[in-house]
């Protein structure tokens, strides 16, 4: 049995729009263990994102309302206050954003702001942070580490800011890392690098990982474990194998198929219909996704979506997936890659 | 036929320093490039960031001055000619640009948008204007009274589609995609790759597709060159790009897609280790020692690789 790091239980994420709050996370729970990617998935607009700042409390608290539990060592993050937080935030959390030249301060050289981190949360003289910060710009991979430590974050390509921003993340060793598309900037070549880089420092410090990200095929290469969101809630959760063999979500399977792959190349992509609801005028009742498969017979859905196990640690929400077909719209049927393989 | 061909083409950037601003040195960001585009087929120019391949793209609408080298299209050499000469060709050649978000103008309506290039070429009443846009976004799938809309209206996928609905109205022969969806989501990447397919069969269109996304080019492009530090180092059919690439950059950069199968995943890493172990070891045998790539080689009446 794996030791658990966090685990999220029923929490519920909500804004204030106008004088209503509309749940943008909805009734998510899920468990990171030591030594683990686990991969949130789904589109823009699925509240991904919205569960990554839930979990390091970053939203505004004036216009959001968190419920639910985050476990982590014992306690729950939703009951900490600010000062508590600001204790875990950084040293036993670590967050890596998706824009690295938005998310560093222009003004500060790439040295200092991996200090400010080791500034709070320990208390190294400056010689022992100088020293600490530098055997950290080499462990992410940094060729020169003392000049990038004067560097500004402009003086920077892509690649080797998001190594920086990770460099600040891993500064205290945390004990879990939340990457929100940490690659989606980037190059395919420095994708894979930087992936095989986020592996890398997993094997050494064992800490668990939470990788949004809307890109299927990094799930694929990095992930052990997949939790697919879908309008605030979470529509299908396993392991990366049992998902990409055995996709049973109607959801799921759309999204896998419309990737440009080797399996389905010169055919036509299989398109969603529609968009992802907004929260505010999202139909809470019934299942969600419903109105993106208009072809499948409203008695095919639950009236109250649950999660249903479906074995192996493999949970499906609503009963759609059962009677789900992709509509024969040219020859969209054709490329379903789960049945060529 | 051959549409647009591309000779040794050069588009060199001055660096200035010292005192006066003198020129002390270029950035030779398109260095030596031809390939050619047949009527009708799609080219992809693949490459990292920073490889010259939008450069390219840009330079072939004159969105960048050349240095030196030859753009003939259609037999004549755009390179060599002044801006008024050549206006005209302008309606052949158009592009896409990367970013839905900051390409069209926030201010404008859809319908001035989608106008402005019929404005600049062709004189046309109010109303015959106002049926010909709404003819073409129809045609890329947006509402009729959209045109009185602005772009923040829109989501990500329908700006794309207004920047492609503005790219067609005059017709032309050939459009120059410079990453058109890799601002997109998944799902929607698909609907606007699968739009840009029905697009070209019905109007004959050719493609310059660039992009970085090699599963998204090997969806849609017939041929595909593979740029590296402003040279060409490898072009061929997409099949043979992919099954059995020749180049060292090449083979890196295949080996770097993510697979969507989880069980090869090991065997990635370790292919992208001995992979990044070759490179260096057989530096010499693709880059001179300036680290210029070698000119291209044909392996095969399709396929050509810089090799020594």
């Amino acid at each position: 049995m794996k030791k658990a790091i966090l685990q999220i239980e029923n929490l519920t994420t909500s804004f204030r729009i106008g004088n209503k709050y509309h749940a943008a996370v909805d009734d998510v729970s899920f468990t990171v263990n030591e030594n683990e990617i686990v991969a949130v998935v789904g589109e823009s607009g699925c509240g991904k994102s919205a569960l990554a700042l839930s979990i390091m409390q970053l939203h505004n608290k004036q216009r959001t309302k968190s419920e639910g539990n985050i476990n982590y060592k014992g306690q729950n993050l939703l009951k900490l206050n600010d000062v508590q937080m600001n204790k875990v935030r950084g040293k036993e959390l670590g967050m890596i954003f998706q824009e690295p030249l938005t998310a560093l301060n222009p003004l500060m050289t790439i040295g200092k702001q991996i200090e400010e981190n080791l500034d709070y949360h320990t208390e190294l003289s400056s010689a022992e942070k100088k020293n600490r910060t530098i055997e950290l710009l080499t462990q992410v991979g940094i060729p020169y580490p003392e000049r990038t430590y004067k560097q500004y974050p402009h003086e920077l390509s892509g690649g080797m800011r998001q190594r920086a921003m990770i460099s600040i993340a891993i500064a205290c060793n945390p004990a879990l890392v939340i990457a929100d598309e940490p690659t989606t900037a980037l190059d395919v070549t420095i994708q894979a690098q930087i992936l095989d880089l986020l592996k890398d420092i997993q094997s050494r410090t064992k800490m668990g990982i939470i990788l949004i990200t809307h890109d299927l095929s990094v799930v694929a290469e990095v992930a052990d474990r997949i939790v697919v969101m879908y309008a605030g809630q979470v529509v299908e959760t396993g392991s990366v194998k049992e998902i990409f063999n055995n996709p049973l979500h109607p959801y799921t399977r759309s999204l896998l198929n419309s990737i440009p792959s080797a399996a389905n190349e010169k055919n036509r992509l299989h398109v969603i219909e529609g968009i992802v609801p907004s929260i505010a005028k999202m139909d809470r009742i019934g299942c969600r996704f419903q109105d993106r498969i208009p072809w499948i017979p409203k008695h095919a859905h639950e009236e109250t979506p649950r999660l249903h196990e479906v074995g192996n640690g493999h949970f499906v929400r609503c009963t759609c997936y059962k009677a789900f077909y992709f509509q024969a719209e040219g020859d969209a049927s054709a490329h379903d890659i789960t049945k060529i393989r | 036929m051959t549409l647009l061909k591309l000779d040794n083409l050069k588009v060199h950037f001055p660096i200035r320093g010292g005192f006066f601003r003198r020129v002390v040195d270029h950035v030779k960001a398109v260095d030596g490039v031809s390939f050619e585009l047949q009527q009708g087929e799609t080219y992809g120019l693949v490459g990292e960031s920073g490889s010259g391949k939008s450069t390219t793209g840009k330079a072939v609408v004159k969105l960048n001055e050349v240095t030196s080298g030859q753009i003939l299209f259609e037999g004549r050499d755009l390179a060599s000619l002044s801006r008024r000469e050549i206006k005209p060709f302008r309606k052949d050649i158009q592009m896409i640009f990367q970013d839905p978000y900051s390409s069209l103008n926030p201010k404008k309506r859809v319908l001035d948008i989608i106008a402005e290039p019929l404005r600049n070429f062709e004189r046309l009443s109010p109303s015959e204007e106002k049926k010909i846009v709404q003819d073409f976004l129809d045609k890329v799938g947006l509402s009729p009274e959209s045109i009185h809309k602005y772009p923040h209206e829109f989501s990500g996928g329908q700006r794309q589609r207004i920047g492609i609905a503005r790219s067609l109205t005059l017709k032309p022969k050939l459009i120059i995609a410079d990453e058109p969806v890799s601002a997109l989501d998944v799902s929607v990447q698909a609907q606007v790759l699968n739009f840009l397919q029905d697009l070209q069969q019905e109007f004959n269109l050719t493609y310059l597709f660039v992009g970085h996304d090699l599963g998204v080019i090997r969806h849609m492009c017939d041929r595909m060159g593979v740029m590296y530090r402003g040279r060409l180092v490898e072009e061929g059919k997409s099949e043979e790009i992919y099954e059995n690439p020749q180049h060292i950059y090449t083979k890196r950069l295949i080996a770097a897609i993510p697979d969507l199968e989880p069980e090869v995943r090991e065997d990635k890493v370790q292919l992208r280790k001995k992979l990044t172990s070759e490179y260096e070891s057989t530096y010499s045998k693709y880059f001179d020692e300036n680290g210029r790539a070698y000119d291209l080689k044909p392996i095969s009446s399709t396929h050509r690789v810089a090799l020594q």
